[in-house]
């Protein structure tokens, strides 16, 4: 109970940009309003055929409700402030940039060469050292994965370096 | 009309089901949830039947699963099982790990048991009730939906609110159903199909739950050595079964409606059994009415939440909202015609379920011991295994990489979601209900020739708009008593 009034208390000490509050608010406000803005280039629909209303009505409608509830949380932590979370630890950050090395890898090599890249960092970012479960979540764990979905679900992986082996 | 129960294949597929669904209610951030969204993309090599079926049998058993963790290593499996590490632990840290287990799969057991009785009367009479409805009513019964889960789901309810705008807004991207017109594509060929469910389901729970499990690879488990599990004692039993049965009328009631089911229906029944309790002072030292209470209201909640979910074709919880995707990917179109039209498809669902309750006893009572093993997997070799799967079940639906990208957006950002107290359910209810909350807005304005006050005419409308404004009000009340709405 103690260490959650402190927290709160470390956060209300902090200027308003760097309260957590204003950060989640800021971003929700951000990304809603450049939305909210981007509906104003939807196509609208001939008055002639307008049935109801136009396609950009809905989203409108739904981003000012966000906004104005956005708002509202803001303006209530005013009162009560959120407690200040701890900060991200080190493997966070190296799983983050994992997924993005796992997005360029799949796109430029190979997709089956992706998920074992990412299966390896991720393990040993988390501390596995042992090399045989390494080898595991890599290499075997990701061949099972590919023959059960390739011979069992039928299903074609995108062509990369590693599945031209076995397409051609 | 129970044949197709007796079937060797959905009798593989519900013992499959079953065991697959323990395992995941096992393993602490994994849960029915996550994997109904990871399996949902095999189930397209199976009939519709045997499909939902599987889905189902993982969501009773998944639910149970989650006991076992919360009773010998004091973390709930499953969120749905937080209010049994209450008196499951302290239990079984008194060297009782065996009863503990035992009250637990029995509670389970019958308020799984119980709810699918409900669910056999009740879907049928709300399906009944469905026939009246007209696109005015079913836009407001979905936004009744919403609103119920921003007053009775786990965290802030205006949190919720903007999840669930949020979830109805990622819907809305792609053609517009009614004009063709691309909302929200911004030249990207593939999102004018719109964003998927998968993508989604599985960034929002199984790669956003990898990310947290990233921040918690300091956390130490200490486990409480299990011999074997014990049926309650006649003792026990004299104790707790007004408590089950209050809790398994709690837990199906919860259910039914569209919240957080098991979750919220566990922490009501825990809290019942405790304000009805002779000797309330025992609870949190490991009363076997607390696991009792908790673990019957959480079962129940299954076969509650496939109430609305088969009747109206509005999920009663996260789960269900998975079973609902499997079931209109595979054409089944749930509502009332589905009862007129395929009983026989319905009979098989429910004789699963119970089934499903009787398999997890079973396999609760002698397996207990062998699937507590499963949780000292290591979370360094579990998640990447996890990554994989997540990864190439999303890409085989629409064989699209797109999709990938999406998921690892939405694992982000439901990793930031939850770090700010914002849920990620009505993140998936919104996504679930947005096609139908937009698309019978629009036909009821085409009905009502743009009046939009012609919804106060209607007088099914009407009372689920009053139900929708106590639901809101709802939490302003309850604030006043404990202070929470941001």
């Amino acid at each position: 109970m103690n260490n959650v009034r402190d927290k709160k208390r470390a956060n209300k000490s902090l200027p308003f940009f760097f309260r957590t509050e204003f950060k989640v608010f800021f971003a929700i406000i951000l990304v809603s309003t450049i939305l909210l803005i981007s509906t104003f280039s939807f196509d609208t629909v001939p008055p002639i055929l307008n049935r109801g209303i136009q396609p950009a009505t809905f989203p409108k409608g739904l981003l000012v409700l966000i906004i104005a509830l956005t708002s509202i949380i803001y303006y209530l932590s005013f009162k009560k402030p959120w407690k200040k979370e701890k900060s991200l630890p080190k493997p966070f950050f190296l799983t983050i940039l994992s997924f993005i090395i796992f997005i360029i890898i799949s796109k430029t090599l190979d997709f089956f060469l992706a998920i074992s890249v990412l299966s390896i960092l991720v393990s040993y970012y988390w501390g596995e050292r042992r090399i045989f479960y390494l080898l595991l979540v890599s290499i075997i764990f990701p061949l099972v994965v590919f023959i059960f979905f390739e011979m069992i679900l039928g299903l074609r992986f995108p062509p990369g370096i590693i599945t031209n082996l076995y397409y051609y | 009309m129970m044949a197709p129960m007796f079937s060797s294949k959905l009798l593989l597929v519900l013992l499959f089901g079953t065991l697959f669904g323990l395992v995941l209610g096992v393993l602490p951030g994994l849960g029915p949830t996550t994997g109904g969204a990871l399996i949902l993309p095999f189930t397209m090599t199976l009939d519709p039947l045997s499909a939902i079926i599987l889905l189902t049998s993982i969501y009773c058993a998944g639910t149970y699963g989650g006991a076992i963790t919360a009773v010998l290593i004091n973390t709930p499996g499953t969120p749905a099982a937080a209010a049994t590490c209450l008196d499951g632990y302290p239990l079984a840290q008194k060297g009782e790990a065996g009863r503990a287990l035992g009250m637990a799969t029995v509670s389970s057991t019958v308020g799984g048991i119980f709810s699918v009785i409900v669910l056999v009367f009740f879907a049928p009479i709300l399906a009944n009730l469905a026939y009246e409805f007209g696109q005015p009513e079913y836009f407001a019964l979905a936004i009744f939906g919403l609103t119920m889960l921003a007053s009775i789901g786990d965290g802030s309810p205006i949190k919720n609110l903007i999840a669930g705008a949020f979830g109805i807004l990622i819907s809305t991207v792609g053609k517009d159903f009614m004009t063709s017109i691309d909302r929200f594509t911004y030249g990207i060929n593939e999102l004018s199909v719109g964003i998927g469910f998968i993508p989604v389901v599985v960034g929002l729970f199984a790669i956003s739950e990898m990310l947290t499990q990233s921040t918690l690879l300091d956390q130490v488990f200490k486990r409480v050595a299990l011999k074997a599990v014990k049926l309650p004692t006649k003792d026990d039993y004299k104790k707790t079964w007004k408590t089950i049965l209050r809790s398994s009328g709690i837990g199906s009631f919860i259910g039914v409606l569209p919240a957080e089911g098991g979750t919220v229906a566990s922490l009501i029944g825990y809290s019942e059994a405790k304000r009805f309790s002779k000797n309330p002072e025992e609870f949190g030292k490991g009363s076997v009415e607390g696991i009792a209470g908790a673990e019957a209201a959480n079962n129940a909640a299954t076969g509650g939440a496939m109430v609305p979910t088969l009747a109206l074709g509005i999920p009663g919880s996260a789960t269900t909202a998975v079973i609902l995707t499997g079931l209109i990917i595979h054409g089944v179109r749930p509502g009332p015609d589905l009862f007129k039209e395929q009983p026989e498809f319905l009979y098989g669902i429910f004789g699963a379920m119970l089934v499903a309750n009787v398999l997890f006893f079973i396999f609760g009572f002698f397996g207990a011991k062998i699937f507590a093993r499963i949780t000292l997997v290591p979370n360094k070799i579990l998640w990447p295994m996890i990554f994989a799967v997540s990864v190439c079940g999303t890409y085989s639906l629409s064989q699209s990489i797109i999709d990938v990208w999406i998921m690892l957006f939405f694992g982000v950002l439901g990793f930031f979601m939850r770090r700010y107290g914002f849920s990620v359910v009505p993140v998936i209810i919104g996504l679930i209900l947005g096609e139908l909350v937009e698309g019978t807005l629009r036909q009821s304005i085409v009905i009502f020739d743009g009046n939009w006050l012609m919804f106060l005419t209607r007088p099914i409308a009407l009372t689920f708009f009053i139900l929708s404004l106590i639901a809101l009000a709802f939490p302003l009340i309850r604030s006043k008593k404990n202070k929470k709405i941001i």
